[in-house]
């Protein structure tokens, strides 16, 4: 074949089709998480536009791109400027190298480092959120940009190291082996049960989501870092929210839940069988891998309408004081295993051990975790507290108490 | 719908309100036995009895204000230690024409106090901020309304209205058709005052000094708060009011007695019954009336329902501010529904102007109290599963526990009413204390909570809710009493309108109401009722007319907004977001 | 291997021309009445009251030190981690875990001397 054909305008072709997809799930989750919320919250959400308010998706862009583009006197023009689209590049970028179906026709290109690639595209995005902040030269935004630049690098930690007890357990950079692992395997969501709990908590955090959505916390910084934007630029950092949620459920699919497919131990929907239908597996692959991907982006949206918001420094109590030991101990753990199985010469064959040690360990962490960050403590500083219910008292007469 | 027969010639032949007599309230005699033991027990010569008022009242020599309040608060017997309101009243006529009136309120012994202080244009009253901590934005509001100066007092500025404002509005000889253009080019820069904890020198360029509000998400309203930050962390806070100032006292003064109470809707519009059931009350004890049986338990359920509207407000607002999203909507729902029962009422759904003086302004429908139960039935639900959504959850526990703390003895001090008082652990409840409108005849209990945090102030309200359910079942099960919904007394309410048409003798009445108003007789008087947030007072003074020659409101916001910068400070903002919202400020009510 | 960057490649071109022609689009089609009122830097609708751009706090920067530490550790774990079960099977797995736990180790040490410095707390 032509080689300008197989290295530019197949990849060009996927990756309109891939852009597509994209642009639909995103505008389309801003409808559903309106309309999901509505649900949840005993409202109605948009419903006025077209059927069920579906055209929303499309008259929300003309409004904004109708709207005035306001540079506020005091900013730093080309950084204000730059801003709102660094975040949007990489969140595009990385979609690039993920495969939403079985390889080569449903991955726009397959990079042997592409997890790598991945985790240092997505980490660059802090630098729209916290120049954008700078550059607005509002207080509100400069203080929406720094903690969410903290937020981001302290989560970033804990998010790496969840990812390295997966490359363990499978041994490669490329997503589509690890994706072949699991469904030779089991999804990797058993054996690193503590992995992927802190790799959900840490994708949270990363798209500044509820609990996490500190930097645009709208009651304390008005709007936080997108203070001061108007118009497309607003609407820029608001689709690289959505497109970070994206991506970080595409990640989660393919390291935790066996992306396209849908198989234990190599029996059920399995690449092979996919492929063996031609076209139509390949579909059949991608309808998994989104139906999984849109199941993520649906707890977002339920996280979103459940939790309050942490203060600052819980959220950076939880990061550095409980995500990253639980995700060092999980690395110990899942490496005493390996070996184990590596020097008791248990082959390949009987990984099931340790795959289910890993399990049982894991849930066995996690559970403990989760009852010790959940547990309330009494706060120091009251002293005497009543247990709900409040104490009440009978004050027939006030005068008495 | 009146009980009066459609064609009853019959002239009304009770007594008749009028500017005749002056005023004389139905305790007064004790109120002036327990004046003179005051008085003995203080044993001060610089107090002036003042007899014939609803509670024990003097006149205390201007220089010695302060030494007299602090006797009072330190006396172990009297031990008035909540300070409850310092206004001015202007008397242009006399050679000291004005009056600045303090009212105290005893935790221990239940009773009030009222002291007069007489000013002449030129002189000064010593400040008593050094008693009550309480009296620094209420002696500041007399300066702004009435030019009184205080000595000594540290920060005597304008507080509600703008700085460029010249005059004094609520003197008698201000014109209140006077008109001023106020731009923010003369507002004064406001830099908040480090607290001591936190001041270290070489920090200094490392710290914001921010504005939260008056246009911010998080103030419901428009207050103004500027904190100085290092960090995330306030370490000096300053409030600013008076952007909703809407001159509520000197409207009423240009307005006769019934056309008052739409302004108090807008006092504080998250339970705007209340308002009108205080103001209405006010009136009728200077009137020396009471609203028939059936008004007064329509009063005391609307006020009831509108309570648990007015906590839903603030507990789903509170929950928005630190992030906990759905509890809003979630609680907006029964409150709908608190406002619908109000709109099938009175035709209006936030702001009824339902209470007339003197009764209601209509009958309830007919199907008010199915309506109502199926509201008492409804509500325990929603209650309990916002409480359960919340409750257990960490990051709300470690959000609101220990945060904002308050003192007892603070919050005393600073003339906390309401639930923040009660979060504190001081059980002073309005309708318990000196009960109106037929509390005391209801088997309920004044919730308390232990802390004055955040957390206690969501105990206690969410508790006020489910005992102002209680007290609602009990109305429920007596039914409403049969009769009308307001007096048969033609110089407070109209007579009906098939009479006017038939009648010359209703027509005669309906004209003098309409063009003269009620006219109640010569006096002051001062009445207390629990509104959704702490005591809210309603101080009338009748010069005989048709207009209230003084109306004066008690907002049970001011003083609580007045210690929201000690609060927070040392706090964070997102924790003194959250504090704000569990206070419940209302801007209608700040400002009035 | 190279050639499979190229698609990113393009792709980096396609988001910057496409972000660039709507943002340009929207100046030129959105309203234009804009008053020194308008852009002057929000504050809650009055005027500032203090500079906007002052010293951060260092606790800012800290986090920052930590991260770039932290991070580094993972970026050295990665490779480690892909091999690892490869060697596992090996002679050379025991002494690929004792060196990746020295690095821990190492490590720990430094997070227990960073806690209890309280780099974490933010109070």
């Amino acid at each position: 074949m032509n080689p300008w054909m197989h290295y530019l305008l197949w990849p060009c072709i996927k990756f309109a089709i891939a852009i597509t997809i994209v642009l639909t799930v995103v505008a389309g989750m801003t409808w559903i998480e309106r309309r999901l919320l509505g649900l949840m919250q005993a409202r109605l959400g948009p419903n006025r536009v077209g059927p069920q308010g579906l055209f929303q998706i499309i008259a929300d862009p003309i409004k904004l791109l109708m709207k005035e583009d306001i540079m506020p006197s005091a900013a730093e023009k080309v950084v204000y400027v730059l801003g709102p689209m660094i975040p949007l590049l990489p969140a595009f970028l990385v979609f690039c190298l993920i495969p939403f179906g079985p390889p080569p026709a449903f991955a726009v290109t397959r990079v042997n480092v592409g997890l790598l690639l991945i985790v240092a595209l997505t980490s660059t995005s802090v630098y729209g959120i916290i120049l954008g902040g700078w550059a607005s030269n509002n207080k509100y935004s400069l203080m929406g940009g720094l903690r969410s630049a903290a937020q981001m690098v302290s989560y970033e930690v804990p998010f790496g190291l969840s990812i390295v007890g997966v490359l363990m357990l499978c041994g490669s950079f490329d997503l589509v082996k690890i994706i072949e692992y699991q469904e030779r395997h089991v999804w990797n969501l058993f054996p690193q049960l503590v992995a992927a709990f802190i790799f959900f908590v840490s994708m949270n955090a990363e798209s500044n989501r509820t609990p996490f959505d500190l930097p645009e916390a709208e009651s304390e910084l008005v709007a936080g870092y997108h203070t001061e934007y108007s118009g497309m630029k607003f609407a820029f950092y608001m689709l690289s929210e959505y497109a970070s949620m994206l991506v970080n459920s595409c990640l989660m699919t393919s390291l935790f839940l066996g992306g396209w497919t849908l198989s234990v131990g190599g029996y059920g929907v399995t690449t092979a069988a996919l492929r063996s239908m031609g076209l139509l597996g390949g579909v059949i692959g991608a309808a998994i891998f989104f139906g999984k991907v849109m199941t993520l982006m649906l707890v977002y949206v339920w996280f979103r309408a459940t939790f309050p918001r942490f203060r600052f420094d819980q959220l950076m109590d939880l990061g550095w004081k409980w995500m990253i030991p639980l995700a060092l101990a999980n690395i110990f753990v899942t490496g005493i295993l390996i070996l184990a199985a590596g020097t008791l010469k248990i082959g390949a064959d009987t990984y099931w051990y340790g795959e289910l040690a890993l399990s049982i360990v894991g849930a066995a962490v996690l559970a403990f975790t989760l009852f010790l960050i959940t547990r309330g403590r009494p706060a120091a500083t009251v002293a005497a507290r009543p247990t709900e219910p409040p104490k009440v008292i009978h004050a027939s007469r006030v005068s008495e108490a | 719908m009146s009980t009066l027969t459609r064609y009853s010639a019959i002239p009304y032949t009770g007594p008749a309100p009028t500017n005749r007599a002056p005023y004389v309230p139905k305790n007064a005699e004790p109120a002036n036995a327990r004046g003179e033991a005051i008085a003995t027990t203080l044993g001060n010569a610089a107090m002036t009895q003042e007899r014939g008022q609803d509670m024990p009242t003097f006149l205390v020599e201007r220089a010695r204000i302060a030494d007299v309040l602090r006797n009072l608060a330190e006396n172990p017997d009297l031990a008035f230690i909540l300070p409850l309101d310092c206004f001015g009243t202007d008397y242009p006529d006399r050679e000291e024409r004005f009056d600045v009136v303090y009212q105290l309120y005893s935790l221990k012994n239940n009773e009030r106090i009222r002291l007069k202080v007489r000013v002449g244009e030129n002189d000064t009253v010593p400040t008593s901020t050094g008693v009550f901590k309480s009296f620094d934005w209420f002696e500041r509001e007399v300066f702004d309304m009435f030019g009184v100066r205080f000595e000594g007092h540290p920060n005597m500025r304008r507080i509600l209205c703008h700085e460029a404002f010249q005059g004094h509005a609520l003197r008698k000889d201000y014109d209140p058709a006077q008109r001023w253009i106020l731009t923010e080019q003369n507002v004064a820069r406001i830099i908040p005052k480090i607290d001591p904890r936190f001041a270290t020198e070489d920090t200094d360029f490392e710290r914001v000094t921010l504005n939260l509000g008056p246009s911010h998400p998080a103030t419901h309203g428009t207050l103004r708060i500027v904190v100085t930050l290092d960090g995330e962390k306030i370490i000096g806070a300053d409030a600013e009011i008076g952007y909703l100032h809407r001159c509520f006292e000197k409207m009423s003064e240009t307005h006769t007695y019934q056309q008052v109470i739409p302004y108090t809707d807008r006092l504080n519009y998250c339970s705007a019954i209340i308002n009108n059931v205080g103001y209405a009350l006010a009136v009728e004890k200077l009137l020396g009336i009471e609203a028939p049986a059936r008004a007064q338990q329509v009063r005391l359920m609307l006020s009831e329902f509108w309570r648990i509207a007015d906590h839903i407000v603030c507990i789903s607002a509170n929950l928005v501010d630190i992030g906990a999203l759905t509890n809003y909507w979630y609680l907006m729902q029964p409150r709908e529904e608190i406002i619908g029962l109000t709109e099938a009422c009175s035709g209006a759904r936030l702001l009824p102007s339902y209470v007339r003086v003197g009764g209601l302004a209509v009958d309830v429908p007919s199907n008010f109290l199915e309506q109502a139960q199926r509201l008492v039935d409804m509500l325990p639900r929603y209650i309990d599963d916002v409480e359960k959504l919340i409750w257990k959850n960490r990051i709300f526990r470690e959000r609101v526990q220990g945060v904002a703390v308050i003192s007892k003895e603070d919050a005393i001090n600073f003339g906390f009413t309401g639930p923040c008082l009660r979060a504190c652990g001081v059980p002073y409840d309005v309708r318990k204390a000196s009960p109106y409108i037929g509390y005391e005849t209801y088997d309920w209990d004044v919730p308390i909570a232990e802390g004055g945090d955040t957390y206690a102030r969501f105990l206690v309200r969410f508790e006020e809710m489910r005992q102002s359910l209680r007290i609602l079942q009990q109305a429920i099960d007596r039914g409403l009493p049969a009769g009308p919904v307001i007096v048969d007394n033609p110089y407070v309410a109209l007579p009906p309108k098939s009479k006017v048409y038939n009648e010359m003798e209703s027509l005669i009445y309906h004209f003098k109401l309409i063009m003269h108003g009620i006219q109640p007789p010569v006096g002051e008087t001062y009445f207390q009722v629990e509104g959704g947030n702490g005591e809210l007072g309603f101080y009338v003074v009748s010069d005989g007319t048709k207009n209230p020659y003084r109306v004066r409101v008690r907002p049970p916001c001011f003083p609580l907004f007045e210690a929201f910068g000690q609060m927070i400070t040392g706090q964070t903002i997102p924790d003194a977001i959250g504090a704000l919202g569990s206070l419940n400020i209302i801007a209608g009510e700040l400002d009035h | 291997m190279t050639h499979t960057f190229v698609p990113i490649l393009l792709m980096l071109l396609f988001a910057v021309v496409v972000a660039g022609t709507i943002l340009g689009l929207n100046s030129v089609i959105g309203r234009h009445q804009r008053n020194p009122s308008k852009l002057a830097p929000y504050e809650s609708g009055v005027p500032l009251l203090d500079q906007n751009r002052k010293r951060m706090n260092v606790r800012f920067y800290q986090i920052a030190m930590l991260f770039i530490l932290f991070d580094i550790e993972a970026a050295f774990l990665y490779p480690w981690a892909v091999i690892y079960r490869g060697a596992s099977h090996g002679p050379s797995g025991l002494f690929l875990f004792t060196e990746m736990l020295l690095f821990i180790a190492l490590l720990g040490v430094g997070y227990v001397y960073v806690w209890k410095k309280k780099a974490f707390d933010w109070k």
